[in-house]
C-alpha cells in the first residue's frame, strides 16, 4: 500500500485522533493514503464512522497489541 | 457561558422523576441507536461530534434555551470538546461526567419492601443498562443477588446498613453483564452460590443452590428458598424471599419473558422456559411480588424508580405468560430474537472464572443495554 503520510495518534483519547486525523487529510491530495496508529478503542468506530461521512474511504485496518491501525484514503 | 458537568446519578434522578430535559448526543449514529439515556421525558439530537468540529452554529437552531441541555458521549471527551463550543456560541450546556460508560455504570438502590421480622429488600437499579441486584437484610446479616461487578457499592451500602454481607447469590450463570458475585464473598469471607448446571464449566469453588435448598439471613431467620426454574439457561434458578418476594432472575420479566438461546441452545431450552413459567410458576403463590434481574424499558420502572409486580398481575397482563399454543409460543422465543448484547461469549467465560479481563476491557465488554428478553 503506498501511504502518503503516517500520523501517530497513540495515547489520545476521543476526540483528538479523529481531530488530528481531519487536520492532516486535509494537507493531502485526494486518492492519497493516511496511516492512522490509535489505541483508543472507540477511535475505531469513530474514525470508520467519520470517514465514511465525510467521503474518505477505509481501506484497512487491524489491531495488534493493543494498537489500531487505519488506513484511510482521501476521497 | 459555563459548560458544567451532571452525574450519572442526577440524570437518574431526573429519568426516575419524569424530568423532560434535552440529551445531545455526539457519539457516532450506529452507537447511538443501539444504546442511549431512556426517558419517557428527554427530547433528543444525535450529531456525532466529528461533524461540528468546525463549529456549532449549524446546530444552534435545534438545541433549546429553555430546558436543560446535556451532551453526552462515549467516555466524556467529545462531550466536553462539544459542550466548549456551545458555551463559546453562548449556551448554558452540561455534559455527562464519564459519558456513557458511567451511565452503564450507575446503580441507584431503592427500598423495594420490609420482611416480617423487620428486614427488609432493596433493589440496585442499574438504569444504564437494565440490570438489577438486590440486597436482603436482617439482623445484622445480609445476602446479594445478581451483584453486578461494581462491588465497593454492595460492599458500602453493607457497611452503611451496618450489616455483615454472609451469602452472595447469582440466579444463573449472566450472559449481559460480568457478575461481581464471586469477588463480593472472596472479599466479606461469604458464600458464593450458583446453580450447578450453569457452573459445569467453573474454574471456582462455590456453594450448588439446588431446588428446595434453603439459605438463612439474619437470627430472625428470613428464608431464601431455591427455586429450580430453567429456561433462560439450564441451572436458571429463581428464588423466593420470606413468603413475599420471588426473585425470578431472566426467566421473568415485568414486560417480557427471559430468551432461551445465549448459551447456545434455543431450541433444547424452549421446552423448559414454557414448563418453568406455565407451570411452576402457576403453582406460587399469586401475591408475591416479582423481582426480576433485568428490565428492558423504561416504562417498566415505578414511579420511585423501582421495578416489581406482583405475580397475580403478570399473569394476567405479560403477553409471554399468555400464550395457550405452544407452538406460538416456541416461534415467539426462537423465531424473533433480538440481536445478543455485546460480547456475551466472553461475559460468560469471565463469569466461569475463565478469562480475566482488566477493568477497561470489562467495560467495553458490558457497553450496550443487556438483550435478556424477548417481548
Amino acid at each position: 500500500m503506498n501511504v502518503a503520510k503516517v500520523l501517530d495518534a497513540k495515547g489520545l483519547a476521543c476526540p483528538m485522533p479523529v481531530v488530528r486525523a481531519r487536520k492532516t487529510i486535509k494537507e493531502m491530495e485526494t486518492g492519497e493514503i493516511l496511516e492512522i496508529h490509535a489505541t483508543d478503542k472507540g477511535s475505531m468506530a469513530d474514525l470508520t464512522a467519520w470517514a465514511k461521512a465525510s467521503g474518505h474511504e477505509m481501506v484497512d485496518q487491524k489491531e495488534d497489541a493493543g494498537v489500531f491501525t487505519f488506513y484511510i484514503k482521501k476521497g | 457561558m459555563t459548560v458544567t458537568p451532571i452525574l450519572a446519578g442526577e440524570i437518574a434522578k431526573k429519568v426516575i422523576s419524569k424530568e423532560a430535559f434535552f440529551i445531545l448526543d455526539v457519539r457516532n449514529e450506529d452507537a447511538f441507536s443501539d444504546w442511549k439515556i431512556e426517558g419517557e421525558n428527554i427530547q433528543y439530537l444525535n450529531i456525532p461530534y466529528f461533524d461540528v468540529l468546525d463549529g456549532v452554529e449549524g446546530i444552534l437552531d435545534q438545541i433549546p434555551t429553555d430546558q436543560d441541555v446535556v451532551v453526552v458521549c462515549a467516555k466524556e471527551g467529545s462531550s466536553i470538546f462539544v459542550a466548549e463550543m456551545l458555551a463559546e456560541a453562548g449556551r448554558d450546556v452540561r455534559y455527562l461526567q464519564g459519558g456513557m460508560k458511567a451511565w452503564s455504570e450507575h446503580l441507584e438502590p431503592v427500598k423495594v419492601g420490609d420482611l416480617k421480622d423487620g428486614g427488609a429488600i432493596y433493589q440496585f437499579v442499574r438504569i444504564g443498562k437494565g440490570c438489577l441486584s438486590y440486597m436482603i437484610v436482617s439482623n445484622g446479616e445480609a445476602a446479594i443477588v445478581d451483584a453486578t461487578r461494581m462491588t465497593d457499592v454492595f460492599i458500602d451500602f453493607a457497611k452503611q446498613l451496618d450489616v455483615k454481607i454472609t451469602n452472595v447469590l447469582d440466579t444463573h450463570l449472566h450472559a449481559d453483564h460480568i457478575s461481581g458475585g464471586r469477588e463480593i464473598a472472596e472479599a466479606v469471607n461469604g458464600t458464593y452460590w450458583l446453580p450447578p448446571k450453569d457452573a459445569t464449566e467453573v474454574t471456582f469453588a462455590y456453594e450448588p443452590l439446588e431446588d428446595g435448598r434453603v439459605i438463612t439471613v439474619g437470627t430472625s431467620k428470613i428464608d431464601i428458598q431455591a427455586l429450580y426454574s430453567p429456561g433462560h439457561t439450564i441451572g436458571s434458578t429463581s428464588f423466593i424471599v420470606d413468603d413475599a418476594y420471588l426473585l425470578s432472575g431472566d426467566i421473568l420479566f415485568i414486560d417480557s419473558i427471559g430468551r432461551p438461546d445465549l448459551a447456545g441452545l434455543a431450541e433444547d431450552w424452549v421446552g423448559d422456559l414454557r414448563d418453568t413459567l406455565y407451570s411452576r410458576y402457576r403453582e406460587l403463590a399469586e401475591g408475591l411480588l416479582v423481582l426480576p434481574a433485568h428490565f428492558m424499558i423504561i416504562e417498566e420502572l415505578n414511579d420511585d424508580g423501582s421495578v416489581s409486580e406482583t405475580l397475580g398481575k403478570l399473569f394476567a397482563n405479560n403477553h409471554g405468560l399468555n400464550i395457550e399454543d405452544e407452538q406460538e409460543f416456541r416461534q415467539l422465543v426462537t423465531g424473533n430474537l433480538p440481536p445478543q448484547p455485546n460480547a456475551y461469549q466472553e461475559i460468560r467465560q469471565t463469569n466461569m472464572g475463565k478469562i480475566t479481563p482488566d477493568e477497561e476491557t470489562q467495560r467495553e465488554m458490558e457497553i450496550g443495554p443487556n438483550r435478556c428478553a424477548v417481548r
